[in-house]
This record gives C-alpha cells, sequence and structure tokens, in this order.
C-alpha cells in the first residue's frame, strides 16, 4: 500500500507567554504513516496529544521539529516548513479536516457551506451543489435545512453539515476529529458507511474515535498517544 | 502565477516616530491578506504607503498591472497613479464621508466611477447601478436619494457599490466596519466577504477586529510599533499564536 502520510519526530510545545512562560510540552517525537485506503485512529487518554497532532497535520497548528510528509502532487511536501501559500493549496486539493465543530458562516446556507470546498477543489457548482445534497440527504438532514444558514442547527445537525462538507470533495488524506461524537446510532452508522466508502476510494484516513463502536469497524489499527509528562 | 503587490524593506519615519520598521509583503491575486493590530501599530501607514498615498523612506513596491507591466508604487506618476485608482484598484474607507459626496444622489455616486472609466451610455449605467445596489442590499428604488439620508450602513453598502463597480482586482480597506454597531457590522463583513468570492479580489484589509479577520482573511499579519511580529495562515496565527503581543490580541476575544 503506497504511503500517503508520514510522520516524523513531530513535537508541540506550547510557550504561553502570558502565564509567565509557562512551556507545555504536547507532543515529543512522534512517528506514525498512514497508507492510501488505511484508517489509523489515534488513542490515548484525554490531553495526550491527538487533537494537537491533528491540527499540526491540518496546519492550525504549526509544528516545533520532525517532519510530516505528505504524497502529494506527484512529489512530497512536508507541511510542517509549507508557507501559507502552500498549506492553501494543499486543503484545497488534497487534505480534508473534519473538527468537532462547525464554524458557522452567518447567512450562508447549509448546501453552499458543503458545497464551497467541492467547488474550490475544481468541481462544476452544479455538480457540486448536487453531491452537497445527496451527502447532506444520507446524513439525515432534511432538504428544508438545506436553505438555511446552521448558525440554529442543534450539536448534532451542525456536525452533520461538516461531515458533508468534509467527505463532500475527492481527497488524499481526511482528519477526523471525533466525527460521531454527537451523533445518534443511526448517524454514526451513515458516518461508518462514509469511511468505509473513503477508503475503498484510497484515500487515506487519520481519526480520533471516542465511540468504540465506531473505531473497531473503520479503524486498520490503532496509535496509541501518551501524554509527555507521564512517558519521561 | 505571479504576485500582484510586492513590498520590501519598507521603512517609514515621522520626527521620532517609527511608523514602518523593515515591513515586506507579498499579495497575491485573490488573496485576501488582514494587517491587524491596535491603533499606532503602523497598520494605517503601510495601507497608505502601500497604495502610493504615502512615500516610504526606504524600501520597495512593485505591483503588476493589468497588462503584465511592473508599477514601481512610491515613483508612481500622478497621472498614472490616478489612473490605477479608478480602474484596477478599490478603497473602502472606515468613513464613508471620505469617498461619497453627499451633493449627489447614491446612483451618481456609484455611477460616477464607472463615468471615470469611460461609460458613456446613461442608461446602460443606471442599469448598471441598480444592479449593484440590489448586489449590496439597497434597494435599487433608492438610487435618486440623498445619501446623507442613509443609514451608516447603508452609506458603507453605498460606498462598497461604489469601489467595486468597475472591478478592480485590488482593494486597500481600512477599518471597513468601524463606526457601525454590531448588528450591523455582521451584516457588512458577511456582504464583503460574498462579494470578495465571487469577484475574486485580492484585498488588504486593516483592521483591529479579530473576528472580522478571522471572517474575511487567508493570511494575517500582526503589526506592533511598526513591525511585523507574526504572520501566516489565518487560522494558525490565531489558533496557535507564538509572539505574547499576538497571544494577548488573541486572548482578549470573547470566543464566538
Amino acid at each position: 500500500m503506497q504511503e500517503v502520510l508520514r510522520i516524523e519526530g513531530l513535537a508541540k510545545t506550547f510557550t504561553l507567554h502570558l502565564q509567565g512562560g509557562a512551556r507545555i510540552v504536547a507532543l515529543d517525537g512522534v512517528s506514525l504513516s498512514v497508507a492510501a485506503g488505511e484508517c489509523v485512529a489515534l488513542a490515548g487518554p484525554s490531553g495526550a496529544g491527538k487533537s494537537t497532532l491533528m491540527r499540526c497535520v491540518w496546519g492550525s497548528y504549526g509544528a516545533g521539529a520532525g517532519r510530516i510528509l505528505l504524497r502529494h502532487a506527484g512529489g512530497e511536501i512536508d507541511l510542517a516548513r509549507a508557507d501559507a501559500r502552500s498549506l492553501r493549496e494543499i486543503r484545497r486539493t488534497a487534505i480534508g479536516y473534519v473538527s468537532q465543530f462547525l464554524r458557522v458562516i452567518p447567512r450562508v446556507p447549509a448546501l453552499e457551506i458543503v458545497a464551497e470546498p467541492m467547488i474550490a477543489a475544481g468541481m462544476a457548482a452544479e455538480e457540486a451543489r448536487e453531491r452537497a445534497r445527496a451527502l447532506l440527504l444520507r446524513l439525515n438532514l432534511p432538504e428544508a435545512l438545506h436553505a438555511l444558514p446552521p448558525a440554529t442547527f442543534s450539536g448534532g445537525e451542525q456536525q452533520r453539515v461538516n461531515l458533508a462538507r468534509g467527505f463532500g470533495p475527492p481527497r488524499r488524506l481526511l482528519l477526523l476529529d471525533e466525527p460521531t461524537a454527537s451523533l445518534d446510532p443511526a448517524n454514526a452508522e451513515v458516518v461508518v458507511g462514509l469511511i468505509e466508502e473513503a477508503k475503498r476510494a484510497g484515500v487515506a484516513i487519520l481519526g480520533i474515535f471516542h465511540d468504540q463502536a465506531v473505531r473497531d469497524r473503520v479503524a486498520d489499527r490503532l496509535f496509541e498517544l501518551h501524554p509527555v509528562r507521564e512517558r519521561a | 502565477m505571479t504576485p500582484l503587490l510586492e513590498a520590501a524593506g519598507l521603512q517609514l519615519r515621522f520626527g521620532r516616530i517609527t511608523a514602518l520598521e523593515d515591513v515586506s509583503l507579498t499579495l497575491w491575486p485573490s488573496e485576501v491578506v488582514a494587517i491587524v493590530g491596535e491603533s499606532g501599530s503602523g497598520k494605517s501607514s503601510l495601507l497608505r504607503v502601500l497604495s502610493g498615498l504615502q512615500r516610504p523612506d526606504a524600501g520597495r513596491i512593485l505591483y503588476r498591472g493589468a497588462d503584465g507591466s511592473l508599477h514601481d508604487v512610491p515613483a508612481l506618476s500622478e497621472a498614472t497613479r490616478r489612473r490605477l485608482m479608478r480602474s484596477e484598484w478599490g478603497f473602502v474607507f472606515q468613513n464613508p464621508r471620505d469617498a461619497l459626496r453627499f451633493s449627489v444622489s447614491a446612483g451618481a455616486n456609484v455611477g460616477e466611477r464607472l463615468m471615470a472609466a469611460g461609460w458613456r451610455h446613461y442608461g446602460r449605467i443606471r442599469q448598471e447601478v441598480a444592479q449593484w445596489l440590489a448586489r449590496v442590499e439597497i434597494d435599487p428604488a433608492r438610487i435618486d436619494d440623498d445619501p446623507a439620508r442613509f443609514s451608516g450602513g447603508m452609506q458603507q453598502r453605498l460606498q462598497i457599490a461604489r469601489s467595486l463597480i468597475t472591478r478592480p482586482r485590488l482593494v486597500f480597506m481600512d477599518e471597513p466596519t468601524g463606526g457601525l454597531d454590531v448588528s450591523v457590522q455582521a451584516r457588512l463583513l458577511d456582504l464583503i466577504r460574498g462579494l470578495v468570492a465571487d469577484l475574486g479580489l485580492a484585498v488588504l484589509l486593516v483592521t483591529h477586529d479579530i473576528a472580522a479577520a478571522r471572517l474575511l482573511a487567508h493570511r494575517i499579519m500582526v503589526m506592533r510599533g511598526g513591525r511585523v511580529v507574526e504572520e501566516g495562515l489565518t487560522d494558525r496565527v490565531l489558533d496557535d499564536p507564538q509572539h505574547p503581543y499576538t497571544q494577548l490580541l488573541v486572548s482578549s476575544v470573547l470566543a464566538a
């Protein structure tokens, strides 16, 4: 299986200047890889750095040390060193990230929020909206809600908009942070189906799954993270 | 693709006060960059220098025009600068009074930009203006109204229509939501976000409003004391700020 993501010696320390320069070591020398069509689940207690690791790959956190190598466009790019412009391009074309919470954009309807990354990735607008509609319906979000901005939606409904947005465009790597956290069993089942389809399409998936039943079904292997203090 | 605007080593002093100290910036087509910082950080000076309104003491600024030619911004002739401001550049000021004329109608304020760009047919100008009024959520029936009677939010939207109707490639915005009520700010930001995306505009946005920067900008530059203390992807700068000042700025904002 072709390797899509290889993380080597990733370290991340937060320096809190407003708290007298306190330093929190979140990750210290983490190495792992994810292949095409493989789902790796990050495991470990809360505070072990699971979400931090995901954010370092996504680029919303800067890596302190180490390399985050993504196979992309026939070559390899080190996301730990990529500039803002390259990261934007990678996000547009190669990596999807489903965070736990939808960042709502005022006045933008759910359907447009879902279609937007597909259009940005080069899909025709009509095709993107059709796929957005199908994904939202599959996630049991009734058509009447598609034209509404999700600001007033419940947590579970917002999460489903977020999932539809994440699974819409073709991706090489998907980052899923607790994708079923606020979903009922029926919708969690839909997400399992989406993950299985993505794997069959060769997408590499790195996820955090609180729900162990879901994790056991989708994950090919676990990668255990330990809080740094305990490891010392 | 080549950058739209490239600046390097900008210096500007007013007597003993340093307004800009070794500031560099590259802006690409369709990119929105927010310049954030408190009053006196140099962010507005930077906007004035980049748009040729103020000559820097040192440094270079190159603008690549629509025809591919490179312009040395501080050395632009007044005629060329005026031409760019009429055609390829747009400005949105904090105070709509700085851009609008209250002696003529709302429609004339927007339409005169088209006339300056060479439009001659009155009916077509009026039609285009009406479309733009609707686009900025002003009832086209108010085309002949006196803009002095508009609310602050409407005046700001009118200024945006005036600025964007000629389809500029690069728009300089200085605190565009500055003096407005919070509810009006949200609507205006959202309108700007939609227009910028639809038109593929490159924008330099000066603001002290972190939420506005989060919503609109692809990249953020944080300025303090005339220097850029931190810059990067918007979510990187706001979610993982490195510089003590950026951490202070981000922690001062209520989570939304």
